[in-house]
């Protein structure tokens, strides 16, 4: 009856441990449910809730909080496409009518096969190469029209498979830190040296990322 | 304790001017209360002095100057300091007040004559005193559905919030049911529950009282009154025994509503849903409120099952008194008893306890139903107060689940567990509402806390040299009407001789059950707390001769008229077929006794057997005292008319005297009470002279109690599981029944045990099984739970659908039950 897969459920447990409060694991397995299921379904907001010991009331509230989290079904590619001042004046209107046409949906709706969500949003912070958007957070710079059709075939036939991931996974965060990188869930009454992140690299480049 | 004599240092103040007074201020303090304090108002939204300041809402900004110019600050986040300079009047002031207003009311619908809140809205008010007067916002204000319920006792609309985080922070610090919380932040923020999880809070009705809008609104209350047309009055919550202080409101002679009195010593303006609520059953219309006698020809069981009032032919008062007096002068000595009085008042309680005594001729009399502790153990055991077990060293719970039994004393512990001030050990079957704040909680079988408690203290566990070293309260009660009071009292008597200064704290869970035990509604004692064998001077020469016979508790009166040795038994206020535990020996009693005389506000179980029916007076229509489970008197006040020709039930007693031609020699309450103070040294101050709100604590007794010999651990049956009847808030009881906005919330019976007890039945949870104990056995669902301990089936008693108490035997000091799993239905999937 769990949402999370056995492995996610295993990683859950995983990030709990490394807070000294499961609370702390909030936001993180929120991040875990999203990848899973491509959004933030009720019944994993229900067992993050229970996982972090608190009620599903707090885990919606957090979860609202951030846009980023989707808590309805997205397609498989979401298009966020800027249409702040820098866009907007760089084309942004005409490139969001021109894939409003493209993809058969308003700014907001999903296509029918599930594979794109398009949106539009606000500054991206990319203005020196404008009109951008980005694909599941993935940018692409200075998009025409043609560059937008290209993009939508280019992901419907799977060929940028490798480089845009489904939604829900908005980086391939490195979930395991090596030992000597870790900061530890020490009580910060026992905390008696410089903090670990500070520490100068051993001198066989240990630690070096 | 005997250590105190060191630096006894005056507390330092801090000197601070607020609107060019100067003020001692405690160090610490807020700027806001510290202005409250010195009578100046500084007006706010957000802030409330129970819980922790947020700065949310901007309305008590303020000027103040610790040396560094005049700043605008928000007086509920600022603590005094040395030569601190506060402004509240000043132009800035004055203008940020108005600007924080504007802006909360841009998005308020100023819906206010269709709003329940209008006439006592901080937020009417404050705009009214120190608003701009008009608003710039010309645009459409936010639109939300409303309202929305969210729970099945409060309404939440969206639009009238001005996010100020009080039922939130409520939810989350105070009651710990965070249930509710800011969702989508930012402009569209608002207070939600999760979808399909409602605020079902034992306190939420809490949050409607403190929405400084009309946002929150209870569902009981809505559209009912304006608060101009409210008559109100000060009294003292009855339905459990911790006795909250509560404000009462009626509109055209019918309660509407009640609202939690901030008063230091016991609620800190907090209220339970029970307690908020429970007016509604005042005003049922199933209320009984004329005398009846019981139907010549005998009853029809058929027809009471669907019709219980055709068992009865109206009567008047003088023919049912009658009748009382013609059972009771026929009645042979030593054959009438008195069970119940712990609804009442404190003068109720004393009228009978003295009717019975020296008119009726018994000692039969108990006010409670077999389901707390030995009397004497309450009057006697029980010195410490609320606040003691707030800031003991350590506090053992070694009782009920509080959060059913006693929920504000659970809201104080939690509150004092969480700030440090107290640290909390329980020792329970299950885990309860306050285990998630103990630093320890140990499992028990039930009706075995005092071994595991001697084993703990007997062993080299740290628990008893922490019990050793500092102060130490004992919230002692019954955790399960399964196991026999002198199972539960036996912790008393561990702790006797190796915590010897451990206070006790009795949690006696019946209404007025303390004051009922300090007016002698127990067979063994008298009022002013001191034993029948024994009465004081003052006692014996106001009441006189007295009863020789010792007397029966609850079982033995119930025993007897099984018997047939009981000729009149009087039910006051008392149901023994839904309370007492042993629900077999309480039906073969109530059928037993020749003449069955109930005085009761609603038929019940066991009322609808009485042959002579006296309507009482119910809570709001009678004024007295009432004590709570600590020994502290408050006063009850009057506020509405009783319904028909309903009487208090102190009037009955004397009219009852009278026409047994004697005299109690009162014919009003304020002679009760005068009496009881003369009679009762113990009550002579609390009793002597009106009291105020926080009431006047009644310590010290005439006499020990004896305490129940340690005994060993009762017998384990191997194969079966240790029953554990505990209380839920929302119980079979009358009130809950005849309270129209609580009926529907009690929960459904089941059988609860540990998954791993659940696994070695063999069926899966949510199976029907059949549980039998040696007395009887039951058809219901079992379900596992990881919060029971091991080797427990836990039952909640009473129940509203089953016949629990055929499980107990009143007799026997624990209950062990065999599940059966022959014919069983797996659950619907």
């Amino acid at each position: 009856m769990s949402f999370f897969t056995e492995e996610n459920r295993a990683l859950a447990g995983e990030i709990i441990g490394r807070y000294p409060k499961r609370r702390s694991a909030m936001i993180p397995l929120l991040h875990v449910a999203q990848g899973q299921a491509g959004w933030v379904t009720p019944e994993a907001m229900t067992e993050i809730a229970e996982l972090v010991d608190t009620t599903p009331a707090e885990v919606l509230g957090t979860c609202s909080f951030y846009e980023m989290f989707k808590r309805e079904p997205v397609g498989k590619y979401l298009v966020n496409i800027c249409v702040t001042m820098s866009c907007a004046l760089a084309g942004a209107v005409e490139l969001m009518e021109h894939a409003e046409e493209r993809l058969g949906v308003r700014a907001g709706g999903t296509t029918p096969d599930g594979m794109f969500t398009l949106a539009s949003a606000e500054c991206q912070a990319a203005c020196t190469e404008a009109p951008c958007l980005q694909v599941n957070y993935r940018y692409r710079y200075r998009v025409d029209t043609e560059g937008f059709d290209q993009l939508i075939d280019d992901l419907a036939s799977g060929s940028l498979e490798g480089e845009i991931p489904q939604h829900g996974i908005t980086a391939r965060v490195r979930q395991r830190i090596p030992e000597d990188r870790m900061v530890g869930a020490v009580p910060p009454a026992e905390v008696n040296e410089a903090p670990v992140w500070l520490a100068v690299p051993a001198p066989n480049g240990a630690g070096s990322s | 304790m005997s250590d105190t004599t060191a630096a006894e240092a005056t507390p330092s103040t801090v000197e601070v001017t607020i609107d060019g007074v100067a003020v001692d201020a405690q160090p610490g303090e807020l700027v806001i209360a510290a202005a409250e304090r010195a009578g100046v108002h500084i007006p706010r939204f957000c802030y409330h002095e129970r819980m922790s300041s947020v700065g949310m809402c901007r309305m008590c900004l303020v000027e103040i100057d610790t040396g560094r110019g005049p700043q605008l600050q928000a007086s509920c986040m600022v603590q005094v300091s040395p030569q601190m300079v506060v402004d509240t009047t000043s132009e800035r002031t004055q203008r940020a007040q108005e600007g924080v207003l504007e802006m909360l009311l841009i998005n308020h619908p100023l819906d206010c004559p269709v709003c329940d809140k209008g006439g006592e809205c901080p937020l009417q008010d404050q705009t009214m005193a120190y608003g701009p007067g008009e608003s710039r916002f010309v645009e459409e204000k936010r639109h939300f559905p409303k309202p929305i319920p969210i729970s099945e006792l409060v309404h939440l609309d969206r639009e009238r919030c001005i996010l100020c985080d009080r039922c939130t922070r409520f939810a989350d610090e105070i009651a710990g049911d965070p249930l509710i919380d800011f969702t989508e932040r930012g402009n569209e923020t608002q207070v939600l529950t999760f979808p399909g999880e409602p605020f079902s809070s034992y306190f939420s009705g809490n949050t409607v009282q403190i929405c400084p809008v009309g946002a929150l609104t209870a569902a009981p209350y809505r559209f009912k009154a304006r608060p101009w047309d409210l008559a109100q009055t000060e009294s003292t919550c009855t339905t459990c025994a911790v006795g909250c202080r509560i404000a009462i409101q009626s509109s055209r002679n019918e309660l509407v509503r009640c609202l939690g009195v901030d008063i230091d010593p016991v609620n800190h303006g907090w209220l339970c849903d029970k307690g908020r609520f429970a007016y509604g059953s005042v005003g049922s219309p199933e209320r009984v409120t004329r005398p009846m006698q019981a139907r010549s020809g005998g009853r029809v069981a058929d027809i009471a099952e669907v019709e219980p009032m055709r068992n009865f032919e109206p009567s008047d008062w003088a023919r049912a008194l009658d009748a009382v007096a013609a059972a009771i002068k026929t009645a042979r000595p030593g054959a009438i008893a008195v069970l119940g009085g712990a609804r009442g008042t404190n003068e109720d309680a004393y009228a009978w306890s003295k009717l019975a005594r020296t008119v009726l001729g018994t000692n039969h009399v108990d006010a409670q139903l077999g389901d707390g502790l030995a009397a004497d153990i309450t009057v006697g055991l029980g010195t410490a107060t609320i606040d003691d077990a707030c800031t003991a060293d350590t506090t053992l719970l070694v009782c009920g689940d509080l959060r059913e039994e006693l929920p504000v004393l659970q809201l104080r512990l939690r509150g004092a567990a969480r700030s440090g001030s107290t640290r909390l050990v329980e020792i329970s079957p299950t885990e309860t509402g306050l285990t998630r704040d103990a630093a320890r909680s140990e499992r028990c079988r039930g009706g075995e806390a005092a071994a595991v408690l001697r084993d703990l203290l007997d062993g080299d566990d740290p628990l008893s040299d922490e019990l050793a070293a500092g102060s130490v309260v004992v919230v002692l009660g019954r955790s399960s009407v399964a196991e026999s009071a002198e199972a539960a009292a036996e912790v008393a008597s561990v702790l006797a001789d190796r915590v010897p200064h451990a206070k006790f704290l009795v949690a006696a869970r019946r209404g007025n059950v303390r004051g009922a035990l300090d007016m002698g509604l127990s067979p063994g004692l008298l009022p002013g707390r001191s034993l029948s064998a024994d009465p004081t001077p003052a006692l014996a020469a106001v009441w006189g001769e007295l009863p020789p016979e010792p007397g029966h508790d609850a079982a033995g009166i119930l025993a007897a008229a099984a018997a047939g040795d009981i000729d009149v038994l009087f039910l006051l206020g008392a149901d023994p077929l839904t309370d007492f535990p042993d629900s077999v020996l309480a039906r073969l009693g109530v059928a037993g006794a020749r003449t069955v005389v109930a005085v009761d506000t609603f038929l019940n179980q066991s009322t609808i057997e009485a042959d002579i029916f006296l309507p009482a007076a119910a809570f709001g229509e009678k004024s007295g005292t009432t004590t709570n489970f600590e020994g502290r008197v408050s006063e009850l006040s009057e506020l509405v008319t009783a319904p028909g020709s309903s009487r208090p039930d102190w009037m009955i007693a004397a009219e009852l005297a009278m026409l047994c031609d004697a005299d109690l020699g009162f014919v009003s309450v304020s002679e009760i009470t005068a009496e009881i103070a003369a009679v009762c040294e113990t009550h002579a101050e609390a009793m002597g002279s009106p009291v105020d709100g926080d009431g006047v604590l009644v310590s010290g007794a005439a006499f020990e109690p004896a305490l129940p010999p340690a005994h060993v651990a009762p017998p384990r049956d191997a194969y079966g599981l240790r029953l554990v009847c505990n209380r839920k808030l929302y119980d079979g009881g009358v009130t809950v029944a005849q309270t129209p906005a609580l009926a529907s919330l009690r929960a459904e019976t089941a059988l609860r045990v540990h998954p791993i007890d659940l696994e070695r039945v063999g069926v899966a949870s949510g199976t029907e099984v059949e549980v039998h104990s040696e007395r009887g056995a039951l058809r219901l669902p079992i379900v596992a739970d990881s919060g029971v301990g091991r080797h427990n089936a836990v039952l909640a008693f009473p129940s509203p659908e089953l016949d629990v108490g055929a499980l107990i035997d009143a007799t026997a000091t624990v209950t062990d039950v065999r599940i059966e799993t022959r014919g069983t239905q797996e659950p619907a999937p």
